[in-house]
C-alpha cells in the first residue's frame, strides 16, 4: 500500500526559502499572502496490506531518517 | 599518531584532510563508508563535501552508513572524532552532536575566509593553542547552526561552544556572523569534549604561500596534545 508522508519545519524555525517564496509571490501581485512554509512530501510504497502495521513502519522511518525532529514535524496520511 | 579519514560518496575534502594530517605527523588511512570496521586510530575525521549530493538533508544519509556504527562506538568510548563542514552536519545527524545545520540565512553558498574565536580550551583540539583568533576558510550552503532553547542552554552550561565567528579583533556580532548561526556558533563539542564539529576548514589553511597557516596551528596543536 501507498503511504504519504509530509515533513514540515516546526513553528518558529526560520525558513529562508519559504520567506523568499512568500516575498516573490508578494512581488508578483499576490499581496495577501502572509507566510509560506516550505516542506517535503514522500510517497512510500510499502509491501504491507495491514494499514496499521504500515503506518507504524512509516512512523519509525520518519523518526529515524525522513525527519529531523530537532527542527521538523511529520504527518503520515 | 594514527588517523582515519572516512570517505563517503560525494566527499571532496577527504584528500586535503589526508594531506594536512600527514604533513603534521599523523599516519593516516582512508576508510570507505561501506566498511564495517575502523582501523586502529587516535583520531577519526569525517571530511567536508557533499555526501550523497546533500539529498534529503545534508549529512542525513551518510549518517546511516555502515561505518557510522563503528564511528559512534569509537566516539562513545572516548575516541577523538572531528567533523569538518559536511562532517559536522553528519555528526549532528547521527546525534553525536546536538543541533542541526540549516540553510544559510541569506540563501547563498558562502565561500570565503572568516575569523573564528576559540572559546573553549578544555578539549584536545584547542588545549594550549597559542592563537585565540584564527583565520580559516568556509565553503557551505548549510552552516546556519540551530538548536532549541533547551539545547542551547545545555550547550552553554556545559561549555560546548568550541569556536564562534568573529571579526579580526575577536568581536562576535551580527556583522561577523556569515550564515545566521545562533550565537555565532562555528563549531561545537560534545559534553565529554572528544567530538568536535565545525564548519571552517583548517585543512585548507596549511600553506603559507597559498592560504595562510592558521590551519597549521590547529593541526600542530592537536597532534602535540595527543603525544
Amino acid at each position: 500500500m501507498k503511504i504519504k508522508i509530509i515533513v514540515t519545519l516546526k513553528n518558529g524555525v526560520l525558513d529562508p526559502q519559504g520567506k523568499a517564496i512568500q516575498q516573490t509571490l508578494n512581488g508578483m501581485g499576490f499581496d495577501n499572502i502572509e507566510e509560506v512554509r516550505q516542506g517535503k512530501y514522500f510517497d512510500v510504497e510499502i509491501n504491507e496490506k495491514d494499514e496499521k502495521k504500515a503506518k507504524i513502519k512509516a512512523d519509525e522511518m520518519c523518526k529515524k531518517l525522513l525527519a529531523n525532529l530537532v527542527i521538523e514535524d511529520y504527518k503520515i496520511i | 599518531m594514527k588517523s582515519s579519514v572516512i570517505i563517503f560518496p560525494g566527499s571532496n575534502c577527504d584528500r586535503d584532510m589526508s594531506v594536512a594530517l600527514t604533513k603534521f605527523g599523523f599516519k593516516n588511512k582512508m576508510v570507505w563508508h561501506n566498511d564495517n570496521d575502523l582501523p586502529e586510530s587516535d583520531l577519526v575525521v569525517l571530511p567536508g563535501g557533499f555526501s550523497y549530493g546533500d539529498y534529503l538533508r545534508c549529512g542525513s544519509i551518510a549518517g546511516k552508513s555502515k561505518i557510522i556504527d563503528s564511528v559512534v562506538k569509537f566516539a562513545k568510548s572516548g575516541g577523538l572524532v572531528l567533523g569538518i563542514c559536511n562532517g559536522f552536519q553528519i555528526l549532528t545527524e547521527t546525534g553525536l552532536l546536538p543541533g542541526v545545520l540549516q540553510q544559510n540565512k541569506y540563501l547563498k553558498f558562502i565561500c570565503k575566509n572568516v575569523f573564528i574565536k576559540v572559546n573553549n580550551k578544555e578539549s584536545k583540539y584547542f588545549k594550549n593553542i597559542n592563537k585565540n583568533i584564527l583565520e580559516l576558510h568556509i565553503a557551505h550552503n548549510e552552516g546556519n547552526f540551530f538548536c532549541t532553547n533547551n539545547e542551547l542552554k545545555s550547550i552553554e552550561d556545559n561549555n560546548q561552544i568550541a569556536v564562534s565567528y568573529c571579526d579580526e579583533k575577536g568581536i562576535s556580532n551580527k556583522e561577523s556572523n556569515p550564515n545566521g548561526a545562533i550565537k555565532n556558533i562555528a563549531g561545537i563539542l560534545n559534553k565529554e569534549k572528544n567530538i568536535l564539529g565545525m564548519m571552517p576548514h583548517p585543512e585548507r589553511m596549511i600553506d603559507k604561500y597559498l592560504s595562510g597557516e592558521d590551519g597549521s596551528i590547529f593541526f600542530q596543536n592537536l597532534i602535540g596534545n595527543l603525544k
